[in-house]
């Protein structure tokens, strides 16, 4: 873990983001912000039949970390199921960066990692519904 | 009525160093550094501190720090209540503190000064006191997208509230306000205009009395928020035909929690209070109560007493130091940082130019967010804001969503602005564009 914010492994997925773009027909997307500093990333996901991530991509505006934090997290999660990133929790994420944050940033460093969350949530609502027993 | 001067804590420097420097009529920025006692320690990393975040709040010098410290040894009671010497004693320092709000900002009457929370219980007090009890529906209230939230959202609630209607004034392409079409905005219906004093986003200063002729054409009543324009001095509510003004005491050199709201008396008299309990009352019956007489009537409760003592405290501080010094040290640093920065690769000033604000300066630099900006000049001591400095509006309408901002006081120096500036470099250069 390095004491420096902006390292290079921080400026790099700032600087040449993995999968900064948009899906043609994702299977869910969630936006958010930071209202702080402003930061706003949106998440999108293809999801397939076996509940596995097949793409993961971000777009949004914002600090280095935040904007980071969405390009590593997108390039964590793709290959993952949902019954393993339930399992993901914040503490994983922050070990993702490498970085120690600060209280103040670690909300920038936990955007993404609080959409996907969301994500998920919204995901397993959804199969609930369709799975409930007609009337 | 008069108040033992105490030599330590009147707010008047006696030091032969201050007194060579006023019989020169020269401002020594080291006399006035030595009087703020936080410059001086370093911080956790080492550094030694570049505080150019006054715009948030500034620092206190040792006679506001020596005031708070003398209330609370010598005479800590409360105000208008106890028969005792403390009591006594007490009521009359803060009363004392009211009349030098009242000398600070030309007001005809102490009456007329009430002391709050803070700028934005002051805005909201008129906004609730006078706004929900005078509009209706159809009526206008004109305000702008630079103001500092704590001078929209207010109004936002009140039209919201009273089915009156926000109209702006137009901003030009700097984010400064554009007067052009103002005769047309203001119309029969326009019951108040709120702007404030100066933006704490540009620095822009606004034409408060040019409006405020032009409202009055017009029957409607003009509200400042001077939060930022209360510590660059100058300030005269009758001359400028204002009819509230609202301040903090912490930007202007004072404690936190304190603040001021200035109103006509004609308009106090007339107005609701916001909060009801001791103190607000002339008589409380089981079923209904009367009201006290303005100022007492919009300060219920036991007020911040130590701090609005401490705010003239603060008061008598910059007065002793003259106004005039002030804002010509800040505008030689404001036009030097302005000079500097613009020079920077990639660094674009918001706002006018150097001549048309105070101590104000907020950029952005391509490449590098805001807060990572200030997280990196914070590790060379610098401390500035970076957000949306409660300005979400302006942010919008300049098309950013965030900025970093310089702010300078009467102590920072002009080697303080190199210190910025070589901070900005060394943030370029961890963001590989050096």
């Amino acid at each position: 873990m390095s004491d420096d914010l902006y390292d290079e492994f921080i400026l790099d997925h700032y600087e040449s983001p993995y999968h900064r773009g948009h899906l043609a027909a994702p299977t869910a997307v969630h936006e958010d912000e930071n209202p702080l500093c402003g930061d706003h990333v949106q998440i999108e996901l293809l999801v397939d039949a076996d509940d596995r991530v097949q793409e993961a991509w971000f777009d949004g505006h914002g600090c280095a970390i935040s904007q980071a934090a969405a390009s590593i997290l997108v390039h964590e999660v793709e290959g993952k199921t949902l019954a393993e990133l339930r399992e993901f929790q914040a503490r994983d994420m922050l070990d993702l960066l490498r970085v120690r944050l600060t209280a103040s940033r670690q909300k920038c460093g936990l955007l993404s990692f609080k959409i996907l969350k969301t994500l998920i949530y919204g995901l397993d609502e959804r199969r609930q519904q369709s799975q409930a027993p007609a009337d | 009525m008069t108040i033992p001067l105490n030599p330590e804590t009147c707010g008047v420097d006696f030091s032969p160093e201050r007194a060579a420097a006023a019989l020169e009529r020269r401002f020594d920025v080291e006399c006035i550094r030595r009087d703020f006692p936080i410059l001086h320690k370093p911080l956790p990393n080492g550094k030694p501190l570049v505080y150019l975040d006054n715009a948030a709040t500034t620092q206190k010098p040792r006679q506001v720090i020596g005031k708070i410290v003398e209330c609370y040894e010598n005479y800590n009671a409360n105000v208008h209540r106890g028969i005792h010497a403390l009591g006594d004693r007490v009521t009359t320092e803060l009363e004392s503190a009211r009349e030098k709000v009242r000398a600070f900002i030309g007001a005809g009457d102490i009456e007329e000064i009430i002391f709050t929370a803070g700028t934005t219980a002051s805005i909201n007090l008129v906004a609730v006191g006078w706004g929900r009890r005078f509009l209706t529906t159809g009526d206008e209230l004109l305000v702008n997208e630079a103001e500092h939230h704590a001078n929209l959202v207010p109004w936002q609630q009140a039209a919201q509230a009273t089915g009156a209607r926000l109209k702006f004034i137009p901003l030009a392409a700097n984010g400064t306000l554009d007067l052009t079409a103002l005769d047309e905005l203001l119309t029969p219906r326009t019951k108040l205009v709120a702007l404030s004093g100066m933006s704490n986003v540009t620095g822009a200063v606004n034409p408060v009395r040019e409006v405020a002729v032009r409202a009055k054409a017009r029957g409607a009543l003009v509200l400042v928020d001077a939060a930022q324009s209360a510590a660059h001095g100058g300030i005269d509510v009758r001359n400028a035909g204002i009819d509230f003004l609202a301040f903090s005491g912490h930007k202007l050199f004072g404690p936190t929690g304190v603040g001021v709201l200035y109103g006509r008396r004609e308009l106090l008299a007339e107005m609701e209070p916001m909060q009801f309990g001791g103190n607000m009352i002339r008589r409380v019956r089981r079923e209904s109560s009367d009201f006290a007489d303005p100022p007492a009537r919009f300060e219920a409760g036991t007020l911040p007493i130590v701090e609005a003592i401490g705010l003239g405290a603060a008061i008598d501080y910059v007065t002793a130091i003259g106004w005039d010094a002030i804002v010509a040290h800040e505008r030689a640093l404001t036009a030097q940082a302005w000079g500097q920065l613009s020079q920077l690769p990639g660094l674009k000033i918001i706002g006018p130019g150097a001549e048309q604000r105070g101590g104000i300066i907020s950029f952005t630099v391509e490449g590098i967010h805001p807060h990572d900006m200030a997280e990196l000049l914070d590790r060379c001591g610098v401390a500035v804001r970076a957000g949306h400095h409660c300005t979400m509006p302006l942010h919008a309408a300049l098309h950013i969503s965030a900025s970093t901002r310089a702010s300078f006081s009467l102590y920072n120096t002009s080697a303080e602005v190199d210190a910025l500036c070589a901070a900005i470099e060394y943030a370029r250069q961890v963001f590989r564009r050096g």
